[in-house]
């Protein structure tokens, strides 16, 4: 489904990416985990093009994100992200925000646009929350809607980018509910996440970056048994210890 | 000092509200011109593309860096030959239209300075959020950036529009009977400009004074 072969990246002479190669399966739940600074989120950015690299390729059902030819709108639409600050649209109501992008990418009608939002805000347990605006509402409940505004669009594959540190520790758990029944339903996940009870509930995978390198990158319980590297076990030990 | 002498202000006000249509009209125009015109400028000047991003600065700091007067005088000089070599209708007010065009661009580049920052104050999230929809960049600037920015910008082109208005009493140097321009010219004729420029200058008071009030109000809003 996601294939990320041999990318690099440079922010002029400061390599992010170095030779990162990995792929996502379809129904695969993959989580990324390193520390600070080491090019996880700028990892994910360059799945769905938001981020450019200079070298190495990504495709996504085979279409090469890379490639100019390429027409990355369309390509965004059906790869839905999630993001640490949530970057719900603060001028308009949470279904609003659920069916811009249905009515002007998609071109769906008002109604079926609607019946989707509903339907999906009902299943993140929002639905009476349809009328307001994002600032009326918690953190943990903004993601949920954030996670519902992805899905509207009826993705292929879902990325997220750290979902759940920007959220008080009473939030995270609503957040991580919607996320593993997704998980559970066979969604194609890759996670940008620390939350380790996340990932040995239903990752596949587990991705472990350092300076901008994929260190490791084994089957979930491969890498709880062992991490491998030193970088990874003290990583891991110092996360769990929290 | 002669006591003040009020008596010709009822038969001037007629005269006066024309004068007030003709300051309303120029400040609508331009404020309208302006903030169309001035929002294409602001993005061409965040454009990463160098070209229509020089182009702009150009635009910006040239109108800034010349008296609103001299950009006045020069599109009245130019303006009737350009609409009479595109129209050839002379019937047509020269001095409005050429007001009309002179207030809009000059405005559009004190607009575009407000626009600008209005946009930049917009996070990049929001950005990548609408881009992560498979919003093009135009639907993203549009649905996602704009609306925000404005919102945001309000008291500030509010302010820049009340400028404007008072401006726009630099047009008696084309010969347009504004409102100010009608006030001294009527007061002249009566022998008693001081009462009407009194009587004058408290109408723009008054009008200021309540839109800024307005200003204040919605910042108060938009801040909470
Ligand atoms: N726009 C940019 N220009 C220059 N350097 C950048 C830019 N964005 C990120 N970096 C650098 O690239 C490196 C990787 O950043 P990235 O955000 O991908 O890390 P991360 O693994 O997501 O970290 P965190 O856990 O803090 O989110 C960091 O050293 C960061 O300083
Ligand atoms: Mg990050």
């Amino acid at each position: 489904m996601i294939s990320i072969q041999d990318v690099s990246k440079w922010y002029g002479e400061f390599q992010v990416l170095r030779d990162c190669t990995t792929r996502v399966d379809k129904g695969e739940v993959v989580v990324v985990c390193g520390p600070s600074g080491s090019g996880k989120s700028t990892l994910i950015k360059c799945v769905n093009g938001l981020e450019p690299f200079q070298k190495g390729e990504i495709r996504i059902e085979n279409v090469s994100v890379g490639d100019r030819r390429t027409n990355l709108p369309r390509l965004r639409a059906r790869v839905g992200m999630v993001f640490q600050h949530f970057e719900l649209f603060p001028h308009l109501t949470v279904m609003q925000n659920l069916t811009i992008a249905q009515r002007r990418v998609l071109k769906r009608n008002v109604r079926g646009a609607t019946d989707k939002g509903l339907a999906l805000l009902e299943a993140v347990g929002l639905k009476a929350h349809a009328q307001k605006y994002p600032a009326q509402l918690s953190g943990g409940q903004q993601q949920r809607v954030a996670i519902a505004r992805a899905l509207a669009m009826d993705p292929i594959a879902m990325l997220f980018d750290e979902p759940t540190s920007a959220l008080d520790p009473e939030m995270i758990k609503e957040v991580l509910d919607v996320m593993v029944r997704l998980a559970q339903d066979g969604m194609t996940m890759m996670v940008v996440t620390h939350e380790m009870g996340f990932a040995r509930r239903v990752a596949h995978r587990v991705i472990f970056m350092d300076q901008g390198r994929i260190v490791e990158d084994r089957p979930k319980d491969d890498f709880f048994k062992d991490p491998g590297t030193e970088r990874a076990q003290q990583f891991l030990s110092k996360i769990l210890a929290h | 000092m002669p006591a003040l002498d009020w008596s010709s202000i009822p038969g001037a006000l007629p005269f006066l509200w024309n004068g007030m249509l003709v300051t309303l009209s120029i400040t609508g125009v331009a404020i309208l011109v302006g903030i169309v015109l001035g929002t294409l400028i602001a993005t061409a000047r965040l454009s990463a593309n160098p070209i229509p991003s020089s182009l702009a600065a150009l635009y910006v700091n040239g109108f800034r860096s010349i008296p609103l007067v001299m950009v006045l005088l020069w599109f009245y000089l130019l303006v009737p030959q350009l609409i009479q070599a595109l129209f050839k209708n002379p019937a047509a007010d020269i001095r409005l239209v050429s007001a009309f065009v002179a207030f809009s661009l000059f405005e559009a580049s004190y607009y575009a300075e407000i626009i600008r920052a209005g946009i930049q104050s917009v996070s990049r999230g929001q950005v990548s959020a609408g881009l992560a929809l498979g919003m093009s960049r135009a639907q993203t600037m549009r649905l996602i950036v704009l609306p925000q920015a404005f919102r945001r910008m309000l008291p500030l082109l509010l302010t820049q529009a009340i400028i404007l208005f008072q401006d726009t009493s630099l047009v008696y140097v084309i010969g347009l009977s504004e409102f100010f321009g009608v006030a001294y010219r009527t007061g002249d004729r009566d022998g008693t400009i001081v009462e009407l420029l009194l009587f004058a200058g408290a109408v723009y008071f008054v009008l200021c004074f309540a839109a800024s009030s307005l200003v204040r109000v919605l910042q108060r809003k938009i801040a909470l």
